[in-house]
Order: structure tokens, then sequence, then C-alpha cells
């Protein structure tokens, strides 16, 4: 295994208010996966794509991102929060959000000019919304607002990329594109983690998965990691979830779960 | 109306005190828009209010009234006041709110305090510092005018150095984080410059209406446009005449204080804004929605007839009006209802009262129930 780590965790402890919400992670994701971040509640999915981006200050290990300190690392970091997070009622059309992913790059006080328009008319492209460009953001569906997101981070040209799902939210025709997306990006050689919800589709959308509540239950390729003995692990009496279907459990009635 | 209309071109103090006022309202336009679109109105009536105690322990610490010792005092004292808000919210569990509420008065408080005690010191040069109170343009000299170009020119300047900065950090904050933006050293920047556009304006509206300045342009002009320097653009414009609007309405009326003027004219621009402005305003929503349910009654008579015409051999079978008042949600409209269909050709009437489709009706009403089928 001589390939070079995407991210590699070491020890890694966050807490809010003495409460660990991530508790001694030690995590190692090879470049150019697809992988799912998967578990309940509480689990500190969010706050591990919040460490890896470095808003948060973890008490206690380290974070490697291409084998370098995550410091250095940040703008080769493409990242897409909940669609939810933000004021949609702000007074800007799409083509100005999507252009903000190449604000990093040009620094302090440049304005962006035609070079940043064509990379962001680009990536609205990519997403399919090139026809809803000049629209007001407040106007625009949860699916659509999602994939002005996903352009915004394409057009910052990163190695590995965050989503905090991104799946929320969006119709099965925008679920597909988006799959779709994420596929693309990984052809390209990319890295991207992705906060997910739905245990059914899982496996489908996914090669790699990691198995998260507050401890990193597992790891690994999907094949290997998304077990049912592992699942139970992760979210603890909410076993009857996955053996209740059919009476017997196995592998199939695991792929038919949804977790919301 | 001539003679003051004359006057004002003429009239010295006047020019003076409406060239101040477009300073103030520009400058609190530009930034107030900022403030509002990060929620944050109210940190606006917080510096303000902060800045008295400032203004009154600069005057007691050097004894000077000049306008630049007593609005360094303010600016010094509301900047405090706002690390301190945003201290106590990183400290304890207080929310920001509360956080707010609890300095804003009691420097406030202190402020009102540290006046009463200069006012009964028996110093002849104590008079007139409550002006700070509700502002008093009359007092506005010159070079008054000219601290506040300043003032205002450094805030607009940093604004548009740091356009894209602070767009992110409005919008969203998170995101600027991770592409590298600090959003400590922007909020702290931001948050100067805000400091800088409220204390330029203390002189002629005063603590306690000063963050109407803040609020009142930037709500106004976000009724009238989606686009986020044409928001900033038209703030500023609407604070620039408030300012000119009161002062000069300040001045032609005797006992009229400034302040209160110019934030009177600006809260009428808001009330006009809010009512009347396309796609945000009261009116047009108000008018859309009865538009849907007009439409939605139209809709509903049209497939109530074609329900009956089903019923019924023949489309030249009419149905009085009282047979589809009783078919319809609100049947009080029903006939102006069929009337606007009979204008546009869909329905037509015999001479008792009595209603049918006409063939185009007919297609209508058939164009509808395949479009319904589609949606469920």
């Amino acid at each position: 295994m001589s390939s070079p780590l995407a991210l590699e965790i070491n020890d890694l402890t966050v807490a809010y208010h003495d409460k660990p919400v991530l508790w001694d992670l030690d995590l190692e994701v090879p470049a150019g996966v697809l992988m799912a971040i998967v578990g309940p509640n509480g689990a500190g999915k969010t706050t591990l794509i919040k460490a890896v981006l470095g808003v948060i200050r973890p008490a206690a290990g380290s974070i490697k991102l291409l084998g370098e300190p995550i410091e250095k690392m940040r703008r080769r970091i493409g990242y897409v929060p909940q669609h939810g997070s933000v004021d949609w009622d702000f007074p800007t059309d799409v083509l100005d959000v999507v252009m903000m992913g190449r604000y990093g790059a040009l620094g302090w006080i440049k304005r962006p000019g035609k070079r940043e328009k064509d990379v962001a008319l680009q990536a609205l492209e990519q997403v399919g919304m090139t026809a809803y460009k000049h629209r007001q953001i407040s106007q625009l569906s949860g699916g659509q607002r999602q994939r002005v997101f996903i352009a915004r981070a394409l057009v910052q040209d990163a190695d590995v990329y965050l989503m905090d799902e991104p799946f929320q939210g969006v119709d099965a025709t925008t679920e597909i594109a988006i799959v779709d997306l994420l596929r693309a990006l990984r052809s390209k050689g990319k890295t991207v983690l992705v906060v997910h919800h739905d245990l059914q589709t899982c496996p489908e959308y996914f090669d790699w998965v990691t198995l998260l509540n507050v401890r990193k239950i597992a790891s690994g390729p999907m094949a290997e990691v998304f077990t049912e003995a592992n699942l139970r692990k992760t979210y603890g009496g909410r076993t009857a979830i996955y053996s209740s279907i059919n009476g017997a459990p196995n592998n199939q009635g695991l792929a038919k779960t949804a977790v919301s | 109306m001539d003679l003051s209309l004359s006057s004002f071109f003429s009239d010295y103090t006047l020019r003076t005190v409406a060239l101040g006022a477009t300073i103030l309202g520009v400058t609190s336009g530009v930034l107030g828009s900022l403030a509002v679109l990060r929620r944050q109105s109210l940190l606006g009536d917080a510096i303000s209010h902060t800045a008295l105690p400032g203004i009154a322990l600069a005057f007691m610490l050097t004894g000077s009234k000049a306008p630049l010792v007593l609005l360094f005092g303010a600016a010094i004292a509301g900047w405090i006041a706002t690390l301190l808000i945003v201290g106590i919210v990183r400290a304890s569990r207080i929310k920001y709110d509360s956080a707010l509420g609890l300095i804003l008065s009691v420097f406030f408080g202190v402020g009102l305090v540290l006046l009463s005690i200069i006012q009964k010191t028996p110093d002849a040069r104590q008079a007139g510092l409550d002006k700070f109170l509700f502002g008093q343009a009359s007092t506005i000299l010159a070079e008054d005018v000219l601290t506040m170009g300043v003032l205002g020119f450094i805030a607009i300047v940093v604004v548009l150095l740091l356009w894209k900065e602070f767009k992110l950090l409005a919008f969203d904050p998170a995101y600027g984080e991770v592409l590298g933006f600090r959003t400590t050293s922007l909020d702290l920047i931001l948050t100067t410059v805000l400091v800088l556009a409220i204390v330029l304006g203390l002189q002629m509206v005063g603590v306690v209406l000063m963050s109407a300045m803040v609020v009142a342009p930037a709500t106004a002009a976000r009724q009238w446009t989606d686009r986020f320097g044409v928001m900033m653009i038209v703030s500023a414009i609407v604070g620039a005449v408030s300012g000119i609007g009161g002062a000069v309405a300040s001045s032609l009326t005797p006992h009229l204080p400034t302040g209160p003027a110019i934030v009177l004219v600006a809260g009428s621009i808001v009330a006009f804004s809010l009512l009347f402005a396309p796609r945000r305003g009261i009116l047009w929503n108000w008018l859309k929605q009865r538009q849907r349910g007009r439409r939605f009654q139209e809709e509903a008579a049209l497939l109530d007839l074609y329900a009956l015409a089903q019923q019924h051999t023949g489309q030249s079978h009419s149905h009085t009006l009282g047979v589809l008042r009783a078919m319809s949600a609100a049947p009080a409209g029903t006939r102006r209802t069929l009337h606007e269909l009979h204008t546009r050709g869909l329905v037509a009437s015999d001479s008792s009262d009595g209603w049918r489709l006409t063939p185009a009706g007919f297609m209508e009403a058939e164009k509808l129930l395949r479009e319904q089928n589609v949606r469920t």
C-alpha cells in the first residue's frame, strides 16, 4: 500500500462543554474513494467534518490531509455545508454564490473577474443549473440549493471534498444526478467524504464507509465493513430496525432498511 | 416655500447641516446594510447607546468639547462594549440578545449618571453635552462636517476593499472560514467600521435614535432589490434623503429637533417600502393572493359546470346560479366569477339566469382536469 492517504486522523478527540463528541478517533482514508460517514444523530459526523475543515479546534489529536497538516492544506478541501445553514433570502443570485468558491484562491481584497465567472458557469453546467444562473437564490427548491452548493465546491478545484448531507431535501432525480457528480469526481482521482443518512442506498452509492458513534466503530471498503454486526454496534439499541425485516436478518434485509 | 428653497441654497448653516446629514445617511446606509443582512440590527443600537459614557468620560478627562475628542471617546466605548458582548457570549451560556441588552443598558445607565455629574459641576463649559442624547444639528460647524466626511470616507473605503469578504461573512461565515477568511478578524474589522459610522452621526441624531439610521435605510432598500450591491446603493440613497429631509425640516420648523426629524423621514420611507415595493411589499402580496383566489374560483366554477354537463345530455343545458352557488366553496363570489368567465368566452348565460359552458369552456375544463391528473 504505497498510495498516499487522502486523510489520516490520529487520536482525535473533540468535546463541547466537557461532553466528548468524538472520542479518540483514528481514521485512514485512501485517496480516490467515495466514502460515506454513517452514524446516528449526535454521533459526531458533522463535528468530524468540521474538525477536518479546521473550523473547530480539537481537544487532542492530529489530522493530516494528503500527508500534510491541515492548516497548510485548507485550499485543497472543497466543502458542501448542509443547505439549511444559510439565509436563502440573502440578496444575491446563483452565479454569485457559485463564484464564492473562488474567493479562497483569490485571497484578500482581490475581486472576482471574468476567469472566476467562467469557472462558475462551467460548474453550473456540470450540476445542470445553467438555466438558473441569474435566479435569485430564495426562489430555488431544496434540490437546486444543494446543487448550487455543490457547484460552489466544484469551483474550489479541491482534492478532497467534504459534504454534509447533500441528499437532504432532494428529490429522487436530483439524488441520482448528485451521485453521478460524486462518481465523476472520484474518476478524476478526487476523494469524496459524504455524511449520509440513508442506509438503504449506502452500498449502492459509495465504495468506502466509516461507521461512527462518538468512537469509530469501523472503517474500510463497503463490502467488508457494512455488515449487520457493525451497524448494530453503531446504532446501539435500535437493532430491531435491521433484524425485523422479513423475520430473519440477511444481507438483503440490511439493504432494504433506511434510518432517517 | 419658495423662500425656504432659495434660502436652502444660500443659507450657509443649512448647507453645512445638510452636507453633514448626507454624509451621515450614506455611511450608515452602507454599513447598516451589512448589519441588517448579518441579523445584527440591534448591534447598532448597542454601539450608539454605549457611546454615551465614552463621550462623558472623554469630556471629564480632557475638559474639551471638541467633537473629535468626544467622538473618539464614543468610539472607544462602543468598541469596548461590542467586545464585551462577544466575550460574554463566548465565555458563558448567555445568549447574544441577552448579552446585548445587558451591556447596552448598563453602559447607557453609566452614561446618564456621568452626564448628571457633569451638569452639576459649576463649570460653564459643560453646557450642551446632553445634545448627544437626541442630537442637535444647529450646533454643527464646517469642521465637524469635515470630521464626519473623513470618518465616513474611511468606513466606505474599507467596505469597498473588503467587499467580497464582507459579503461572504454576511451570507455564509462558516464557508468563509473554510476558505481561509478568519471570521473573528473580519468581524472585528466590520465592527470597527460600524462603530465609525455610528459615532459620526451622534452629534446630529444622538445616541438614542442613531440605531434607526443603521436599520431603517437598509430595511427599506432590501424591499426594492435582490442584489447585494444595489441594496447598498439604495440604502445609501435612502440614508442621504432621510438626512437632508430631516435636517431641512427641522431648520424650517421651530422646535423640531434634527435627530427625530431625520429618523421620522427614514421611518416613512421604510413604511412606504414595506407597503408598496414590488414582490416583497404587502400590497403586492395581497394583490397576488387575491389574484390566485380569483383564478382558483374560476377554475372551480368551470369544473362544476363541467361536472353538471356530464350528468345531463348535451352542452346546451343551463344551470341556475343557485345550483352553482350550492356547489361553490365561496358562494358569495359566484356571480362575479361567472361574469369573469363570460367575458373570457368560456361560459354563456340565458335569459333566466341559467349558465352553461361554451365549447371553449369545455376544452378549458378538460385541460384543467388533465393538469390535475398529472399533479396527483
